[in-house]
């Protein structure tokens, strides 16, 4: 969907900075493009309407009732008044803090240190090394990754090879083994400052902090989508030239602050691209979350997608799911539309 | 090259198109959607076949299947087909609410009253049963087999050890005072795999049944007593008080590894369907030996239904073949051989009980004599909507323990689904 909508707007900046004679001699292109607007129209701007209206319905079973319900908009106060959908909010935006944050740095860390070893030999198989788990899906990082952070057999094993476990044994601790996935508790709760502010917070009955749970999820999404991140950089530091980089040398810069002060502040228009597409990743997470950790304990690594998933689809709450998909699209639209509207003002400039 | 390979790649996806067409314009045929591709099942599935082809054999059977646990996958399959007016003659289905709410409502299926008359089955299947398939003194479908839901499996070595004998039932108090024990001896009372949630929501229903009796239950999902009743209170403080004697690797494991580490002696007991014996089984242990089992703590004298059967879809594109294949479903034959490969007991009171074992032979017993109850997590107490209301509110309170949250969640979910007074 977001790359139809890019190419249109693309579509739609040639034509609005053109002239009035160069849009006549541009109608070819115009029918050329007819179909895929038309499709785009029905399938995408269309299909959204029917999503928004059936929001707004009383389907709810599996028979089809698209009657607007009464009150108009219930179903959006049914949705947030959910604790589970409340869950869903906090661990979007947490897990999306997170997987962005280390997967920038990862993947920023991993194309420093390529460019500047990039005249050693082995350095194209470490570059695909990197790159590798990107081409992997999404469901067998999560089936992989399950395994890894699964208390009994994963890397807890390695307390006990290592010895932590019987050092801690020795001065009478309890022998370290994290619940990872599976670990109930949320950290740096809110809760106490929203009541302060918030009227009725009280009565919330999701913790607003940072579920531990989902750490090991933005892990292992780091682990897939940080070699992507790479060789955006990469791509982004072939275009910086050896004269840049002599220039910053000669002016008494060292290797670090060549990197620190003049590579990456060049990289900012990567860094923005980068941000984005890993944030409508990240938003619309269903797949690695399902397949690694389902919808945790108490809703600890639950995701809005998979509630829209089990919400139409298992409970045949049509209304609901929609209503959930809407919101969901808000969250990336919140995102997209600027970026989008201000790469098109650049382009008019 | 690349042209040719196009060609022969163009020329591949007409023929496969042009044959699923052949297949379904082919006259003589009967096509059987379901999501029973696992050894046990496949085989059982197979069974059905072979009576079927020894009353028809001039049919050709179409043996339409989708994998994936539960029918995750298959249902939308399912919901797509019968949506876009394309159904299978007949496929799996669980009574009560997912016979009504997903078939039933929207016209998929189509009554087959006159084939319990005709056959007698009015007779031989009771009427709990009967209850959970007839809309309007409509009846939807034929039953094959029946699970008991309410299931309390124990590692019996591992009790003798710690002093703690089992009668023929076990009493609430009775299960505490052995939880207590075994929890002092530092064994996990309690064997859990609720990754999915559904087998620990099924630990509230059967404790849910236990607490409030047959009759209560009923009444609950007919809207005839609230969802907060001090009764359904009391249920849900002592399903939390069994959420103390869980192995605390629960959430990571699924059912069947809580069956395996009960068998291993890593925990005393599960509660579980009898589809848990088939596991016991298929890992050589004895009946009353290795292992034993009671009705779940206070619900001796109730059978919870979990039940499998099939519909005749309406506008069925082989029609008379699809009621030919009921009407062997229905019969002893098919159900003799169904039932001892999938586990349960077929959905009739007259069956040879020499054709079963011991565990099979206790099952039917119960389903002679026990009040008959549906299941509210596999489907059949009520739609699919409060079905996802009590897996969302246990999935909370397991962390939370919240009883009255809980019970308010509960409250507005029936609300929500339609089924409250």
């Amino acid at each position: 969907m977001s790359q139809s909508t890019l190419a249109g707007a693309a579509a739609g900046t040639t034509v609005g900075s053109s002239t009035r004679r160069q849009r006549w001699e541009g109608w070819p292109s115009f029918l050329v493009l007819l179909p895929s607007l038309i499709v785009t129209a029905i399938f995408v701007y269309g299909f959204i309407a029917v999503t928004f209206w059936i929001s707004l319905s009383n389907w709810r079973t599996l028979k089809p009732d698209t009657t607007v319900r009464e009150p108009f908009g219930q179903t959006y106060l049914d949705l947030f008044a959910q604790p589970r959908f409340q869950a869903d909010l906090r661990n979007t935006l947490i897990f999306t803090v997170l997987f962005i944050g280390i997967s920038v740095l990862v993947g920023l860390g991993l194309a420093i240190l390529i460019d500047y070893n990039r005249k050693m030999f082995a350095i194209p198989f470490f570059r695909n090394v990197y790159l590798f788990p990107y081409a992997l899906s999404f469901v067998v990082t999560g089936v992989a990754w399950r395994w890894i952070f699964n208390p009994e057999t994963g890397v807890n094993l390695f307390f006990d090879i290592f010895g932590i476990n019987q050092l801690l044994a020795s001065v009478g601790q309890a022998p370290l083994k994290p619940g990872w996935t599976t670990d109930p508790t949320v950290a740096f709760s809110v809760n106490g400052i929203l009541e302060q502010f918030i009227p009725g917070a009280e009565s919330l009955r999701i913790q607003f902090g940072l579920p531990v749970a989902l750490i090991p999820v933005a892990i292992a999404a780091m682990w897939q989508l940080s070699g992507f991140v790479m060789a955006m950089y990469l791509g982004g530091m072939t275009t910086v030239s050896d004269e840049i980089r002599e220039a910053a040398r000669i002016d008494g810069a060292g290797e670090w602050q060549v990197y620190r002060r003049v590579i990456i502040p060049l990289l900012k228009p990567v860094t923005i691209s980068v941000i984005i597409i890993l944030l409508h990743v990240s938003l619309k997470i269903f797949d690695l979350v399902i397949t690694m950790s389902g919808v945790g304990p108490g809703f600890a690594t639950d995701m809005p997608a998979i509630f829209v998933f089990e919400t139409t689809f298992k409970a045949t709450r049509y209304n609901l799911g929609m209503a959930a998909a809407i919101v969901m699209l808000l969250l990336a639209a919140s995102v997209i539309v600027p970026y989008l509207a201000s790469s098109l003002r650049k382009s008019e400039e | 090259m690349l042209k040719k390979t196009l060609v022969v790649a163009v020329v591949l996806t007409l023929a496969i198109g042009l044959g699923l067409f052949a297949v379904k314009a082919q006259s003589g045929d009967l096509e059987v959607f379901s999501w029973w591709t696992s050894g046990g099942e496949a085989a059982a599935l197979q069974a059905l076949f072979d009576a079927y082809a020894a009353d028809y054999p001039d049919v050709n059977i179409v043996n339409a299947t989708v994998a994936g646990g539960g029918g995750s996958a298959a249902r939308p399959v399912l919901q797509t087909r019968l949506a876009g007016g394309d159904p299978p003659d007949s496929w799996q289905i669980h009574p009560g609410w997912e016979l009504f709410g997903q078939y039933v409502d929207p016209g998929y299926v189509e009554p087959i009253n006159f084939l319990y008359e005709e056959e007698g089955w009015n007779d031989v299947v009771p009427q709990g049963l009967r209850d959970i398939m007839t809309v309007d003194g409509n009846i939807y479908m034929v039953l094959v087999g029946v699970h008991r839901g309410n299931g309390f499996w124990y590692n019996k070595p591992l009790l003798e050890e710690n002093g703690i004998t089992i009668g023929d039932t076990l009493s609430a108090e009775e299960f505490t005072a052995a939880a207590e024990t075994l929890q002092a001896a530092g064994i996990a009372p309690l064997c859990m795999g609720d990754n999915g949630i559904w087998a620990n929501a099924q630990l509230f229903e059967n404790t849910l049944l236990g607490t409030v009796g047959p009759e209560n239950y009923m009444k609950l999902f007919a809207g005839e007593m609230a969802w907060d009743d001090p009764m359904v209170i009391s249920a849900i403080e002592s399903f939390g008080a069994m959420q103390d004697y869980l192995n605390t690797d629960h959430t990571s494991l699924s059912w069947d590894q809580a069956v395996k580490a009960l068998m291993d002696g890593q925990c005393a007991f599960n509660s579980m369907g009898d589809w848990a014996y088939g596991e016991f089984v298929a890992a050589g242990k004895v009946d009353n030996v290795d292992f034993g089992w009671v009705s779940h703590p206070g619900t001796a004298g109730s059978f919870m239904i979990v039940a499998d059967g099939f519909p005749l879809a309406a506008g069925a594109p082989n029609r008379d073949a699809a009621v030919g294949w009921l009407r062997t479903l229905g019969g002893l034959p098919a159900q003799e051989a169904f039932n001892p490969l999938k586990g349960s007991i077929p959905a009739r009171t007259d069956a040879d009980r020499s054709k079963f074992g011991v565990y099979h032979n206790w099952s039917m017993d119960s389903f002679a004599a026990d009040a008959l109850v549906p299941s509210w997590v596999h489907g059949s107490a009520a739609p699919a909507a409060f079905q996802q209301t009590l897996n969302d509110a246990v999935t909370l309170f397991i962390v939370d323990r919240d009883a009255a949250a809980f019970a308010a969640a509960l409250v507005q979910g029936a609300v929500d689904a339609g089924i409250a007074g």
